[in-house]
């Protein structure tokens, strides 16, 4: 089994180890960049929904609120996206 | 005092969906900024950059609308129904910009720097934009009264 992975190790060109390592840690930090956004946004709309359960004649203006909260928190999402683009893809 | 309880899975709000107007407002400011965009990504990464920008806008636009409209149809139906389309249409969207991105990476026309670059800076830009032209109030929940519609600006 060894032997093996020793066989393995010497197959891999280091051009290619390095960038398969690349695209592994552009990945994990995409999936870590979107958990934030997601935990966010579940509290913002969670948020907003009590409020319009409350008072729903408010419920325009919390929509508007809730919108543009979400799409603000969607951007952190989205720096990560690039960066696993820029990074991995 | 009530002691009447509202059920977020039974109540859903009738009416215009602020939400829209917003998101056509920013479609509007996004179809007016493309040429400045597009000049600038041009300057730096050629031919590619501009096609690369325009379909990063297009990327951007579209994810707006989705988001609009999604919370639009589902707020119809029940608030407990929207909160999930929020919440995993995040997660849709996220997943389909992946997919317009993934399909293109190998194109020869792509420059992932300008694509990249773009989205960020189209997607903060537009919405701060839009900040300007929100009006949160009772009587205006979505964008403000153009000076021209003001009941007060009426003789």
């Amino acid at each position: 089994m060894e032997a093996l992975i020793h066989i393995a190790a010497a197959a891999v060109d280091p051009a290619d180890a390095k960038k398969a390592n690349a695209a592994i840690g552009a990945g994990f930090a995409y999936g870590l960049a979107a958990i934030g956004p997601g935990i966010g946004i579940g509290y913002v709309v969670g948020k907003a929904i009590e409020a319009m359960a409350r008072q729903p004649e408010a419920a325009g203006m919390v929509r508007t609120t809730m919108f543009l909260g979400i799409a603000f928190t969607e951007a952190l999402a989205l720096i990560g996206f690039v960066v696993f683009i820029l990074l991995g893809l | 005092m009530s002691n009447e309880s509202v059920s977020p899975m039974m109540t859903r709000l009738e009416g215009d969906a602020p939400e829209i107007l917003v998101s056509l407002d920013i479609l509007k400011r996004g179809i007016l900024v493309t040429p400045i965009i597009v000049a600038v990504c041009s300057v730096f990464a050629g031919m590619d950059g501009a096609i690369s920008a325009v379909y990063a806008i297009a990327i951007v636009l579209i994810n707006f609308l989705c988001a609009a409209g999604l919370m639009a149809v589902t707020a119809r139906i029940s608030l407990g129904l929207m909160m999930g389309a929020a919440l995993f249409g995040y997660l849709l969207r996220l997943g389909l910009i992946f997919l317009a991105v993934f399909i293109v990476r190998d194109t020869s026309w792509i420059s992932l720097g300008a694509l990249g670059g773009t989205i960020i800076i189209t997607h903060l830009g537009l919405l701060v934009w839009e900040l300007k032209y929100i009006s949160i109030s009772l009587a205006y929940p979505g964008l403000k009264p153009s000076a021209r519609k003001s009941p007060t600006n009426q003789r």
